[in-house]
């Protein structure tokens, strides 16, 4: 099977529609199996910090989720830009899909980290640059937000929502780095120093296994949200009355 | 092509001389506000002095914001900005003409009136120069972003809101690095780092909003 035809069998939506119902209970099921082995192996195996004491534990939630902000935000703004390039109504979908599961994962990386910085810095919040960036990352997601339901036809919706969307990844690395420059008082990174990874094993594998979690729920959440849509999208559509009347 | 940018240019500088009240607005707004901070603080040297150039900033964000709801809604309106579309010179070109005239007689004026604020608010030489400077490279980078949010939601009849939520996370690093920059001459250090960091966006920005916003434009005119 050549490239070229799967990629058009995924574009069409009947297709999709079968294939996310096939896939969907394996990767909910994976990320129910992962999600309970990455939070036993963080809140109980895992040993304490020496300078945080038990309160560094939020970690496994509060990393995979600021990683999940952008790596969603990223997604949406490339799924939003092979819709407007190739005219793809399944990549526009998949871009509007993204938004609010983005928005929430961006706003629970926020509360964690406020919830984390009450017994570390002894604040709810500090205006330091790396909550700076995620405090602006959350408006970005619900400007895109606002401007998808702002617009009443959804097609045009998706255009001009993906085209926000790469003003935003544009502008990203210069709101991270003006925010960086302005103030700093957040932890270095732990993780990415891949050599040499100033965190233990005993609490990187954790965090890992929460992190691919984190990632198999974005996917089932989305496939749930891309169904729906394409549901709606297309109810006029025969395959979908064809569906309806089988059920 | 330089010619048919110029007609532009010349087109919308002579609406805007026949509609005055349009470039004033903006600028009463501009006054009004920063003059409604040392009603609420109080007269207190110190204080306002140190956080005049925040005002005025963040003032000037506002104003700049308010004044771009002009700029494709008339012409989106009687259709001129279909027969742009239709014209054989690229769209994202006559974007930029729109641009510069619309910082002529709304960014412009609001530089040259803030000198006189900056006495109100009890700011010293050098930092009222610093700030003419931090301006005068800022408001065209904030007019060419604000356009993109511009071009977006010129087809929806409630688009003011939603404007300030699409653009004003895109103004923070260059409110960011201006406020750095006048914080920096206040304390007698050099802000020449600032300054060149603006200086980049705002040729990142000239460089790559026309293509947004020619994009966005053909978007809301579907």
């Amino acid at each position: 099977m050549n490239i070229k035809r799967l990629y058009h069998q995924f574009a069409s939506p009947p297709y999709f529609y079968r294939i996310s119902g096939l896939w969907l209970p394996y990767i909910m099921g994976l990320f129910v199996l992962l999600f309970a082995a990455g939070l036993y192996g963080g809140l109980v195996t895992a040993p304490t910090d020496y300078e945080q004491g038990e309160a560094y534990r939020i970690i496994f939630v509060h990393v995979p989720a600021a990683w999940m902000s952008l790596f969603i935000y990223m997604v949406m703004a490339i799924s939003g830009a092979i819709g407007l390039i190739w005219r793809m109504k399944l990549a526009e979908i998949v871009s509007i899909s993204s938004a609010p599961i983005g928005a929430s994962f961006t706003f629970l990386a926020l509360a964690t980290g406020s919830i984390w910085g009450k017994p570390m810095w002894n604040t709810w919040w500090v205006w330091d640059a790396r909550l700076t960036s995620e405090l602006l990352l959350l408006f970005l997601y619900l400007g895109v937000m606002a401007l998808y339901n702002a617009i009443e036809d959804k097609r045009t919706a998706a255009r001009a929502v993906a085209i926000l969307a790469l003003v935003g990844v544009v502008n990203i690395p210069v709101i991270h780095y003006s925010v960086e420059w302005w103030n700093t008082l957040h932890q270095g990174p732990t993780v990415t120093k891949f050599d040499k990874p100033s965190i233990h094993l005993s609490m990187l594998i954790p965090l890992l296994i929460m992190a691919v979690a984190f990632k198999l729920y974005y996917i089932g959440s989305l496939f749930m949200r891309v169904r729906t849509e394409i549901i709606v999208r297309e109810q006029k559509s025969k395959w979908v009355k064809d569906l309806a009347e089988e059920s | 092509m330089f010619n048919a940018w110029l007609q532009i240019l010349k087109r919308d500088l002579l609406i805007a001389f026949r509609r005055r009240s349009e470039i004033i607005h903006p600028l009463i707004f501009f006054v009004m506000v920063i003059s409604l901070f040392p009603l609420a603080i109080g007269d207190d040297k110190v204080l306002l002095q140190k956080i005049a150039p925040a005002i005025i900033w963040v003032t000037a964000l506002l104003a700049t914001m308010l004044s771009l709801d002009n700029l494709f809604r008339s012409d989106f309106e009687d259709g001129s900005l279909e027969q742009m579309n239709l014209l054989k010179i690229p769209l994202s070109l006559i974007v930029t003409a729109k641009i510069t005239a619309h910082w002529l007689i709304t960014g412009l004026p609001l530089i040259l009136i803030t000198p006189l604020l900056a006495v109100l608010l009890y700011m010293t030489a050098d930092t009222t120069t610093m700030l003419l400077l931090t301006l005068l490279l800022g408001t065209p980078t904030l007019s060419l972003i604000g356009a993109v949010g511009i071009a977006l939601t010129v087809a929806l009849r409630q688009g003011g809101v939603i404007l300030s939520l699409l653009i004003l996370p895109l103004y923070i690093p260059v409110l960011i690095f201006a406020t750095l920059a006048l914080q920096n001459t206040a304390q007698g250090f050099s802000a020449e780092a600032q300054l060149a960091m603006m200086l980049a966006i705002l040729v990142l920005a000239i460089t790559l909003a026309p293509f947004a916003i020619a994009a966005a434009l053909k978007v809301s005119l579907n």
